[in-house]
C-alpha cells in the first residue's frame, strides 16, 4: 500500500473569544495519499475550513489555540514549522483553492504577474521561463488567447475564469497536495462542470493528492475516492466514496442523504429534513453532539460522546449504536444492513488483496 | 387539509390564472451608451395555487422578474394581469397598495434581509400596521404569534432578535414577515441558497404545507435544480433576460428540449455515486455573455454545440412544440431546418 501524504492526527483547535476558548475542531483524524481525492462535507460551522487552514498554518495567529494534535506532510509536523519553512511549503508543496476567487487573487496585479510570483521564489526560473510557464499554466485551465491575458487585471475576467486563475496559480508548482475549499459554490453549475473537470484533469496528469471541502454531496460524487463527514468539529464518519452513499452508518450522514430530493422519486413524498439546527460551538456538552437532533438517541449519548469504531477497514463512525451493548432491535434497519455489508464488502477486499481464497 | 378543500384546491389549480405576463421587460440604462438588459421580453402565466419556478444562471434575470414583480422595480415595457386586474405603466396608489399585500417576497439571504435593529415581532408586524390599520395592539400580537407557531417558531421568539437565531430559523421569520398580510402570490428568491442542506428540507416542506393550507401561488427562483423540480409544477428555464424553455418539471427533466436546458441538467453533479460515473455530461465551453452586449440572433448561440448559420441572424421564436412545452429554438422550427438543410428535431 502506497504511504500517506498527509495525516492529521486528533487536531484540536479553539479560539480565543468573548465568551471564553471556543473549540471549532475536536480531534480530527484524516489521511491522504498520492493521487487521491478526499472530501470533507458538513454543515455550515462544523469545523471545515478551520481544519483546512490549520494544515497551513493560516488561521490568526492572536486567538488561535492548538492545544493537541499533529499534521504529518511526508512524516514532518507542519505545526511545528517556523513561519519560512512553512513559507516554503504553502504553494509549492500544499497549495489552498478558496470559495471566494477575488479574496485569493490581488486586484491590483496584472494576472501574469501573480501565477509567476509563485514560480521564481519556488521553482527558481528566470523571468523569461516564470512567464512562460505562466502562460502554459493560463493554457491548461482553458483560457482562450493566454498570452494577450497574462497582461489583464482580474477584474477584466468573469467569475468562472477568475477560479480558473486561482487553479493555475495554484497548481503552477506542480503541488503534491492541493486543498480547495468550496471551489465552485460562487460558480454557476455550468461553470462548475468545467472546473470540476479540469481539476480532475490535472489530478491525473500530476498525481497531485486534493482536499476537496464542499457541502455539495453531488459534488462529493462526482469527484471524491473517500469522504469525511463533519460535524460540530468532529469527523463523525469516514469511509470510501460507496460507503459513505450507500452504506451510511451515522445517523447524520444518513439524515444528510435522505433530505435531499431524489430526482426520480415523486415529487408527492415529502422531503426528510434533519430536526433542529447544529449546536453553538461554545456550547457543547460531554456528549455526542448529535443528540438533540438524532432519532435514535439512547440515554449514553447525552453524557458520553462515542469513540470510533472502525465498521471495516476503510470506514469509521462515531456513535453508540455500533456499541456492542446497544440492543440489536434498537439499531434502525439501514444502519444494521449497511453494516453487514460492509463487513462482507472489506472482507472481500481482504481476500481479493490477498490473491484469492488459499485453497 | 381536509380532501374536500384539496380537491377543490385541484380542481382550481387547472383552472384560473393567477398571474399573466406578457413581453415582460426591464432594462437598466449603465450609462448614455449601454444599455443592459436584464429581462428582455418574456411571457408566462401562473395558475392560482401552482408553483412556476424559475432557473438559469447567475445574472440571467432571475431576481429582476421577481422584483419587477414585486413592483419593486418598474417595468420598462410589457403588460401584467394579476388576479383579473389588468396592470400596464405606472400604478395607481389603491393598485399600487393592493399589489404589495397580494404579492410578497422572501429574500435568499436571511441575514441581511431582516433588519438587525427590529424584533422579531416588529419585523413580522410592519406589513399589519400598514395594511390593516385598524387592527388593534393586541390583536397584531396574536396575530404575531400565531404566524410564529405556524412556520415552527414559537412566542416566546417574538421579542428577540435576528442575530439571536440561526440561518434557518431566520427564514422563517422572513416567511412568516410574507404571510402577515395574507397575500395570494409569493416570490420566493432562492428562499433556501444560504442554507445547509439540511436545514433546507425543512423550509421547503413548509412552503409546501403552506401552500396547500391557504392556496398560496409561487414563483419559486433557484438555481439548484433538484429542490426546484421537486418544489414546482411547471418550470422556466431563463438564459440572458429571457425565458428559452417552459414545461411541466417531470416532463423537462425527462425530456429537455433547448440546448441550454440540456447542458443545465447534465452539468448537476447527482449525489449518487454509480450515477456520476456512469453519466454523459455536455460540459459547455466559454462563458456567459455580458447582458449589455447580447450575442445577435439566438443569444445562446455563442455556447450551444449545435449552432447553425440562421442562429447568428434569426432570435429563434418562444413557441409551443407540444401541449404545454414550449422552447426557443430553430431546431424545433421546420421551416428553418428545410432552409438549413438539415433534420428537423423531433419532440
Ligand atoms: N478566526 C476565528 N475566530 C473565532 N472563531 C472562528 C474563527 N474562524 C472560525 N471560527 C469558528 O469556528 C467554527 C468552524 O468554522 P469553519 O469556518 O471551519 O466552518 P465551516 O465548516 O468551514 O463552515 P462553512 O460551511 O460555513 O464554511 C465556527 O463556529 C466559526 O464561527
Ligand atoms: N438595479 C440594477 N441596476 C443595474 N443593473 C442591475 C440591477 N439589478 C440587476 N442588474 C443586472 O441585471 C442582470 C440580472 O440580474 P439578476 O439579479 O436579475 O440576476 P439573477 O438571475 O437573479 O442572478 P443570481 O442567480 O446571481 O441572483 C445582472 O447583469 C445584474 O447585474
Ligand atoms: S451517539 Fe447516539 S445521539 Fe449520537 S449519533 Fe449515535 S445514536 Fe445518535
Ligand atoms: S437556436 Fe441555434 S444557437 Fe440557439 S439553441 Fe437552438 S440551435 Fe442553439
Ligand atoms: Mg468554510
Ligand atoms: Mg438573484
Amino acid at each position: 500500500m502506497d504511504k500517506n501524504i498527509l495525516e492529521v492526527n486528533n487536531l484540536h483547535v479553539s479560539f480565543k473569544t468573548r465568551n471564553g476558548e471556543v473549540p471549532a475542531v475536536r480531534g480530527v483524524n484524516f489521511s491522504l495519499k498520492k493521487g487521491e481525492t478526499l472530501a470533507i462535507v458538513g454543515e455550515s460551522g462544523s469545523g471545515k475550513s478551520v481544519t483546512a487552514k490549520s494544515i497551513m498554518q493560516l488561521l490568526p495567529k492572536q486567538n488561535t489555540i492548538i492545544p493537541e494534535g499533529e499534521v504529518l506532510y511526508e512524516g514532518k509536523d507542519l505545526l511545528k514549522f517556523s513561519k519560512k519553512e512553512i513559507q516554503n511549503v504553502r504553494g509549492s508543496d500544499i497549495s489552498m483553492v478558496f470559495q471566494d476567487p477575488m479574496t485569493s487573487l490581488n486586484p491590483t496585479m496584472k494576472i501574469g504577474k501573480q501565477i509567476t510570483e509563485g514560480l521564481s521564489r519556488h521553482m527558481k526560473l528566470t523571468k523569461k521561463q516564470a512567464r512562460e510557464r505562466a502562460k502554459e499554466m493560463l493554457e491548461l485551465v482553458g483560457i482562450p488567447n493566454a498570452e494577450a491575458r497574462l497582461d489583464a487585471y482580474p477584474h477584466q475576467f468573469s467569475g468562472g475564469m477568475r477560479q480558473r486563475v486561482v487553479i493555475a496559480i495554484a497548481l503552477a508548482c506542480n503541488p503534491k497536495v492541493l486543498i480547495a475549499d468550496e471551489p465552485t459554490t460562487a460558480l454557476d453549475v455550468t461553470i462548475q462542470a468545467q472546473i470540476l473537470r479540469l481539476m480532475r484533469g490535472l489530478q491525473e496528469k500530476t498525481d497531485t493528492a486534493i482536499i476537496l471541502i464542499t457541502h455539495d454531496l453531488g459534488v462529493v460524487a462526482n469527484m471524491a475516492d473517500r469522504v469525511a463527514v463533519m460535524y460540530a468539529g468532529e469527523v463523525v464518519e469516514q469511509g470510501t466514496l460507496d460507503e459513505i452513499f450507500y452504506r451510511p452508518q451515522h445517523p447524520y450522514t444518513l439524515g444528510l442523504l435522505r433530505s435531499m430530493p431524489n430526482l426520480d422519486a415523486p415529487r408527492t413524498e415529502p422531503l426528510i429534513p434533519i430536526p433542529g439546527s447544529p449546536p453553538d460551538p461554545a456550547s457543547l456538552g460531554t456528549g455526542c453532539p448529535f443528540a438533540a437532533r438524532c432519532p435514535y438517541t439512547m440515554k449514553v449519548c447525552h453524557d458520553h460522546n462515542p469513540g470510533y469504531t472502525a465498521v471495516s477497514g476503510t470506514q469509521a463512525v462515531r456513535c453508540w449504536l455500533q456499541d456492542e451493548r446497544t440492543p440489536e432491535d434498537h439499531i434502525p434497519e439501514v444502519i444494521r444492513k449497511g453494516r453487514q455489508t460492509s463487513e462482507i464488502a472489506a472482507d472481500q477486499a481482504a481476500i481479493d488483496a490477498a490473491g484469492g481464497v488459499p485453497v | 387539509m381536509t380532501q374536500e378543500l384539496k380537491e377543490h384546491h385541484d380542481a382550481n389549480a387547472g383552472q384560473k390564472d393567477l398571474l399573466v405576463v406578457n413581453n415582460l421587460k426591464k432594462h437598466f440604462r449603465l450609462d448614455r451608451k449601454t444599455v443592459l438588459k436584464a429581462v428582455d421580453g418574456i411571457s408566462f402565466s401562473i395558475k392560482e395555487g401552482e408553483t412556476l419556478g424559475l432557473v438559469g444562471e447567475s445574472g440571467c434575470g432571475k431576481s429582476t422578474v421577481g422584483r419587477t414583480l414585486t413592483r419593486i422595480y418598474e417595468p420598462t415595457d410589457g403588460e401584467l394581469e394579476f388576479d383579473g386586474l389588468k396592470i400596464k405603466g405606472r400604478l395607481d396608489r389603491k393598485t399600487k397598495k393592493r399589489i404589495n399585500r397580494d404579492v410578497q417576497m422572501i429574500f435568499q439571504d436571511p441575514y441581511s434581509s431582516l433588519n438587525p435593529r427590529m424584533t422579531v415581532s416588529e419585523i413580522i408586524s410592519e406589513g399589519l400596521v400598514i395594511h390593516n390599520p385598524d387592527m388593534s395592539p393586541k390583536e397584531r400580537e396574536k396575530r404575531v404569534h400565531e404566524l410564529l407557531q405556524l412556520v415552527g417558531l414559537n412566542k416566546n421568539h417574538a421579542g428577540r432578535y435576528p442575530h439571536e437565531f440561526s440561518g434557518g430559523q431566520r427564514q422563517r421569520i422572513g416567511i412568516a414577515r410574507a404571510l402577515a398580510v395574507e397575500p395570494k402570490f409569493i416570490v420566493a428568491d432562492e428562499p433556501i441558497a444560504a442554507l445547509d442542506v439540511s436545514i433546507q428540507a425543512q423550509i421547503v416542506n413548509l412552503l409546501k404545507e403552506l401552500q396547500e393550507d391557504r392556496g398560496l401561488t409561487y414563483l419559486f427562483i433557484a438555481h439548484d435544480l433538484s429542490m426546484v423540480k421537486y418544489i414546482s409544477d411547471r418550470i422556466a428555464v431563463m438564459y440572458l433576460g429571457k425565458i428559452v424553455e417552459l414545461a411541466g418539471s417531470d416532463e423537462l427533466y425527462e425530456k429537455p428540449l433547448h440546448p441550454y436546458t440540456q447542458a443545465l441538467l447534465s452539468a448537476i453533479p447527482l449525489p449518487d455515486p454509480e450515477k456520476e460515473r456512469t453519466r454523459e455530461q455536455i460540459v459547455l465551453t466559454g462563458d456567459v455573455p455580458s447582458p449589455t452586449d447580447i450575442p445577435s440572433g439566438c443569444r445562446f448561440r455563442t455556447r450551444c454545440p449545435f449552432a447553425m448559420d440562421s442562429c447568428a441572424v434569426i432570435d429563434p421564436e418562444f413557441r409551443e412544440v407540444e401541449p404545454g412545452h414550449s422552447v426557443a429554438c430553430h431546431l424545433y422550427d421546420a421551416e428553418i431546418m428545410e432552409k438549413e438543410g438539415k433534420e428537423l428535431k423531433t419532440v
